[in-house]
């Protein structure tokens, strides 16, 4: 890891997971509740607003997957086996104080692994259109996140009202900017931080559970990585190949795809997913009569592989291939997630139309692919690029 | 001065040593065993009784074993020295390259003698030199001996891809009395079929496709890949040195 040669604040970012087991105990403490996200789709807006707070539960590692297979098939992507997995051995601190979990009729694996969660934690489901071309598709997730907001107002006994949503709306609005802003370092060539150094911002923030605390802190080291680099802190060679990852959530392969490229002779200037540029491009629109439907819009914008067809994915891809001047993308498909897997064909395409080289690796949480990966990662990165 | 590649495979480790015009000056082949730092070793003191050493030569590895290779100048992936080697091996510097080697299966594109993509079986035995070995020992036979008996056998396919399974299977078919010749059939069949898939995956419009790797040496695998692919495959009896060539070759541009 990097962080000798970054200014400070990284190494504490990077720590903010472990951090918050103590803050999500003392929130409980102090009668607080909190609310349990799986995915970039649920409106957070909605939960801050009901005065919850809000952390992603996303499995990570592999330690639950074992437990999980009891109820799960084995061939199901390992976020989904994880996360149900930590649930079910109540190994997570987040899970295990989580007072509602939000989730949504995302993939199939993830929708039905809720039905299966829902038997011994508090689950509610929020019904995701998936084709945003239809005229109705706004109309019908605006109703969703209006039962979202009846059904937290009456288990929480809270009011939701318009200018709640609408501070909520400011706040979330600055968090995302700070984020673009700390995703736009990636533009300059070299980049000033390593791209899993940067994601280690991003995960950590999750982990905060105060908003304003979490936009200063990013402020501050946002101004303290330009700072250092104008002063010609280079952490990155200049030689080193810029590429776009792009796919599944890889916050439970980050050591082994990530750190395996940035060890090898490229640096990730982007991340097309989950945890990067995707969730967080576009911002709610903060001056609209209707705030409801303000929000709605905004997160039917995420371009994700569930979403048929997926126009926003394939109209924002070639956007960042440009703005981060990438020279390969690599994509990281988790076993047996069909939807990343299958739209595979479409990027690929995308990509070598832009005359850039392109690979696809399937993973998932184990070690056993340590080996084949690098190799391939290697390869990749060897490749001259043609004239 | 020389340039010396070493492919240190999961099965076998091959040796080339080119002098400064490209001509070879030594090559060796040998069992790369359980212990491929061991092999590495055994390499270089063979290399140094031929008078080729740190002083008079740089040294390339490759293959799954390059990391076990102290004395290597630089390391660089299978991937790129097949393609490298292949483009040279058939003075062909824009086409596919097909590697069927002990635990991988890559199929290489290559342009103006750069590789510029290339895909690799999943992490399993399937499709692989692996398989082809465990099948033909469950049917106590060598390899070329297997490749001989499927050129005369017909009509039984093997539908699992995985080692394991397909091993049960070709039990059952033994014991359902199926010859060797047919089992062997559906041995060759269904690797091939898997290599197939394989290319399907790689979006190039290449004409030309040679094989390297050691199954170079058998004319009926040869054969009924370009059945598979509807191509006649081009291939070299030196084919399972392409990597090793690619290593060496990739020496000479060490400063």
């Amino acid at each position: 890891m990097s962080f000798l040669d970054l200014p400070g604040r990284f190494d504490e970012f990077a720590d903010a997971r472990r951090q918050g087991f103590l803050k999500v105990k003392q929130i409980k403490e102090k009668g607080g509740k909190v609310a349990g996200i799986f995915c970039t789709f649920t409106p957070t807006e909605i939960l801050d607003a009901a005065g919850l707070y809000t952390v992603g539960l996303c499995g990570m590692s592999e330690e639950t997957i074992i437990d999980a297979e009891a109820d799960l098939p084995r061939n199901l992507c390992p976020l989904i086996k994880s996360s149900y997995g930590f649930a079910l051995t109540e190994k997570c601190p987040y899970t295990y104080f989580s007072d509602i979990i939000i989730g949504e009729t995302t993939c199939d694996g993830k929708k039905k692994m809720y039905e299966l969660l829902g038997e011994f934690k508090d689950t509610y489901i929020m019904q995701l259109p998936q084709g945003i071309d239809r005229e109705y598709t706004l109309g019908m997730w605006e109703k969703e996140l209006h039962l979202l907001i009846k059904e937290l107002e009456k288990r929480f006994g809270v009011e939701i009202t318009d200018e709640k949503l609408k501070k909520a709306v400011l706040k979330r609005n600055l968090q995302r900017s700070l984020y673009n802003e700390l995703f736009e370092l990636g533009k300059l060539d070299p980049p000033p931080l390593k791209g899993f150094d940067m994601y280690k911002v991003i995960e950590g923030s999750g982990f905060s559970f105060d908003l304003e605390e979490n936009c200063s802190k990013l402020r501050e080291l946002i101004d303290n990585t330009k700072e250092a680099y104008q002063r010609g802190n280079r952490p990155v060679s200049k030689d080193s190949k810029r590429i776009l990852v792009t796919g599944c959530p890889i916050g439970g392969v980050l050591d082994k795809v990530v750190n395996t490229i940035e060890s090898s002779g490229g640096v990730v200037v982007c991340f097309e997913n989950c945890g990067g540029v995707k969730p967080v491009r576009h911002l709610v629109d903060e001056g609209a009569q209707d705030i409801v439907k303000a929000i709605a819009e905004r997160y039917l914008k995420i371009g994700c592989s569930v979403m048929s067809p997926n126009i926003q994915r394939m109209q924002m891809l070639p956007e960042l291939l440009k703005e981060f001047r990438v020279d390969g993308v690599m994509e990281i498909v988790l076993q047996a997630c069909h939807t990343y897997s299958v739209e595979k064909r479409e990027i690929k395409k995308i990509v070598n139309g832009a005359g850039l080289p392109y690979m696809a690796i399937e993973t998932d949480y184990s070690k056993s692919d340590i080996g084949q990966i690098k190799t391939r990662i290697s390869a990749f990165l060897e490749m001259e690029p043609l004239e | 001065m020389y340039y010396t590649g070493i492919d240190i495979g999961s099965t076998s480790a091959k040796v080339i040593v080119l002098d400064g015009s490209n001509d070879v000056i030594c090559r060796n082949v040998m069992p790369t065993g359980w212990s491929s730092v061991d092999t590495a070793e055994k390499i270089r003191r063979e290399l140094a009784e031929a008078g080729i050493n740190s002083e008079c030569s740089k040294f390339v590895a490759t293959g799954y074993g390059r990391i076990s290779v102290p004395y290597a100048d630089k390391t660089i992936t299978e991937i790129t020295c097949h393609g490298k080697g292949a483009a040279f091996l058939y003075e062909d510097d824009t086409c596919t390259v097909i590697d069927i080697g002990g635990q991988d299966t890559k199929i290489i594109s290559i342009m103006k003698g750069q590789v510029i993509d290339f895909i690799m079986n999943d992490k399993c035995s399937a499709g692989t030199g692996r398989f082809l070995e465990i099948m033909a020992s469950t049917l106590g036979v060598g390899l070329s001996e297997l490749c001989n008996l499927a050129r005369s056998g017909s009509g039984v396919s093997i539908s699992s891809m995985c080692t394991v399974f397909a091993e049960s299977e070709v039990v059952s078919l033994i014991g359902s009395g199926h010859s060797k010749e047919d089992i062997a059939y559906g041995i060759v069949d269904s690797i091939t079929n898997k290599v197939k898939s394989l290319c399907g995956k790689l979006s190039a419009d290449n004409t030309r496709i040679y094989l390297t790797g050691g199954l170079c040496e058998s004319d009926y695998i040869i054969e009924s890949l370009s059945d598979k692919l509807g191509i006649r495959i081009l291939s070299n009896r030196n084919g399972r040195y392409a990597g090793a060539l690619g290593a060496a070759l990739s020496a000479k541009s060490i400063k």
